[in-house]
């Protein structure tokens, strides 16, 4: 693999650009290793790559169904910040923004992160103070988080919609260190750097059953083969359910529901920030990628769904969504609309726990916010794996959590998945 | 678009209702173990295929109805009151 440097990009320059190497094998799967992660999205690649880098364990396997970046890693709004204020939550999704701001230069992988700011709008005194609350104790934490009056409001984004009198914008709450980053960037970076330190990535390859064995989990039987493992990690959001069966271990606290995203063709630049608004029934997220596209999305299509394709109502929610924050995006023509299917669980908290079986690990459940999480989530994880316990942070963030009552319920929208935005 | 045969109404585009959940949901009785009732309350088969589910005709009739619906391909099979007695009168007045 081809470092990339100055180096390197003038060499390869001078000689027609012939001298970089595969970003990654396409290796052919050995019979077992040490730890064989299923799922190659940016979760799965980024506990492999922790795996090696953390803790020395480079005999791993990250199991792909079709091709990396190719699920939820490519079906994103690439939304990075860390507003939680719950305990776990707070201090995972910081140490992963933490984790963002070095990922280039840790993956030799330009990721594109661009920290330009979260902008949270609220629309009523009571928003505000509950917005208030949260950006309070993310400050008591050390996390950046401030308060924008109209009039900072105003001079920052000028085009918003401040007008509208039904739901009048009276400010925001912002997280200037969040912002943005290149999804498959993420994904090929963390790949790259994966396999480098020995990691063997094995695409088109679905896992089909497993053989158990005093309890364990011996094989996997996958489409290109049986192949043992060691530890098992499940790193399949969307399908978690599916594989648990699969291992006859009933069910969970998950759903899974599908979220669309848009994007439109590509404008001048418009939009510095990412912007959020929820009230009135409607939720909306937008910023403008690098190519100069509106990226955005709204709320799920509000029904169980394993169906990677959107529906029409909900297209239309987001339009109308859009049109009372930026009616200047009215001529704007959508370009693509697509449909992820997210785990929602039951409080809209993660699990990166153990499992009834002793050499099986999960990572499932992330929401609506699962891009964002992933360098976190990939380095707890593989701590869990190679420690065998789970880190402070994410002790809570198990299966067991619902019948000791101690759920981790950010929005307080009790147990209905589908609620959990 | 998803249409939704209601007993009462007629086909309906499915914006017209709410998804409730699962529809086959057994509440245990209420000195059940907390074992049983964190089963009932926060765990879900999570079908992938087709399901038995509640919606709510929230837009319409306003009652709650039981559908047969595959969740990867969105076909449904059968719509159905929630209630035993009522689905017993809609087959009466068929």
């Amino acid at each position: 693999m081809t470092k990339f440097n100055a180096w390197n990009v003038i060499k390869n320059g001078l000689n027609g650009q012939s001298y970089w190497t595969r970003q990654w094998r396409d290796p052919e799967p050995k019979s077992s290793y040490d730890v064989v992660i299923i799922g190659g999205g940016l979760h799965g690649l980024a506990t492999a790559y922790y795996l090696a880098k953390n803790h020395n364990i480079k005999n791993v396997a990250v199991l792909e169904k079709g091709w990396i970046g190719g699920g939820n890693a490519g079906r994103n709004t690439t939304i990075v910040r860390s507003n939680y204020m719950m305990p776990g939550n707070h201090e995972f999704y910081e140490h992963s923004l933490k984790l963002w701001e070095n990922l280039s230069h840790e993956l030799n992988y330009n990721v594109m992160f661009s920290q330009r700011a979260h902008v949270s709008l609220f629309h009523s005194p009571g928003a505000k103070d509950s917005v208030s609350r949260i950006y309070n104790i993310m400050r008591l934490h050390g996390t950046d988080a401030e308060l924008w009056d109209l009039k900072t409001l105003k001079k920052n984004i000028p085009h918003l919609n401040y007008h509208n009198s039904r739901f009048p914008i009276l400010g925001a709450a912002v997280q200037k260190r969040a912002g943005n980053a290149r999804h498959d960037a993420v994904a090929w970076g963390y790949a790259r750097a994966a396999d480098t330190l020995g990691v063997d990535i094995l695409q088109n390859c679905e896992v089909t059953g497993f053989t158990r064995k005093n309890g364990n989990i011996e094989s996997i039987e996958t489409s290109r083969g049986i192949i043992k493992g060691k530890k098992i990690g499940f790193a399949v959001a969307g399908n978690t359910s599916v594989l648990w069966q699969m291992a006859e271990l009933g069910n969970l606290p998950i759903e899974s529901h599908k979220l669309q995203a848009f994007v439109s063709e590509a404008v001048k630049p418009l939009l510095d920030q990412v912007v959020v608004y929820g009230v009135g029934g409607a939720h909306f997220y937008i910023s403008q990628s690098d190519k100069g596209s509106m990226v955005f999305g709204g709320d799920l299509d509000w029904y169980k769904s394993y169906a990677q394709r959107g529906n029409l109502p909900m297209v239309q929610d987001v339009a109308e969504a859009a049109m009372a924050i930026f009616p200047s995006l009215g001529r704007i023509r959508l370009l693509r609309h697509w449909a992820g299917v997210m785990d929602m669980t039951m409080d809209g908290s993660f699990f990166i726990c153990k499992t009834p079986i002793s050499n099986l690990y999960l990572n499932a459940g992330w929401n609506y916010g699962g891009f964002k999480a992933s360098p976190a989530s990939g380095w707890y994880f593989a701590d869990l794996i190679a420690n065998e316990s789970p880190h402070n942070y994410v002790q809570n963030h198990n299966l067991e959590r619902f019948e000791k009552g101690i759920n981790i319920d950010e929005r307080g929208a009790g147990p209905d998945p589908k609620l959990h935005g | 678009m998803i249409r939704i045969n209601c007993p009462y109404c007629g086909e309906r585009d499915h914006s017209e209702f709410s998804y409730g959940g699962d529809a086959t949901i057994n509440y245990p009785s209420l000195d059940a173990s907390e074992k049983e009732w964190t089963e009932a309350i926060f765990f879900r088969k999570n079908i992938k295929g087709f399901q038995f589910e509640t919606w709510h005709h929230s837009n319409g009739c306003r009652m709650w109805l039981v559908v047969e619906r595959s969740t990867v391909t969105h076909e449904i099979k059968s719509v159905k009151p929630c209630h035993p007695d009522l689905q017993r009168v809609v087959e009466n007045n068929k």
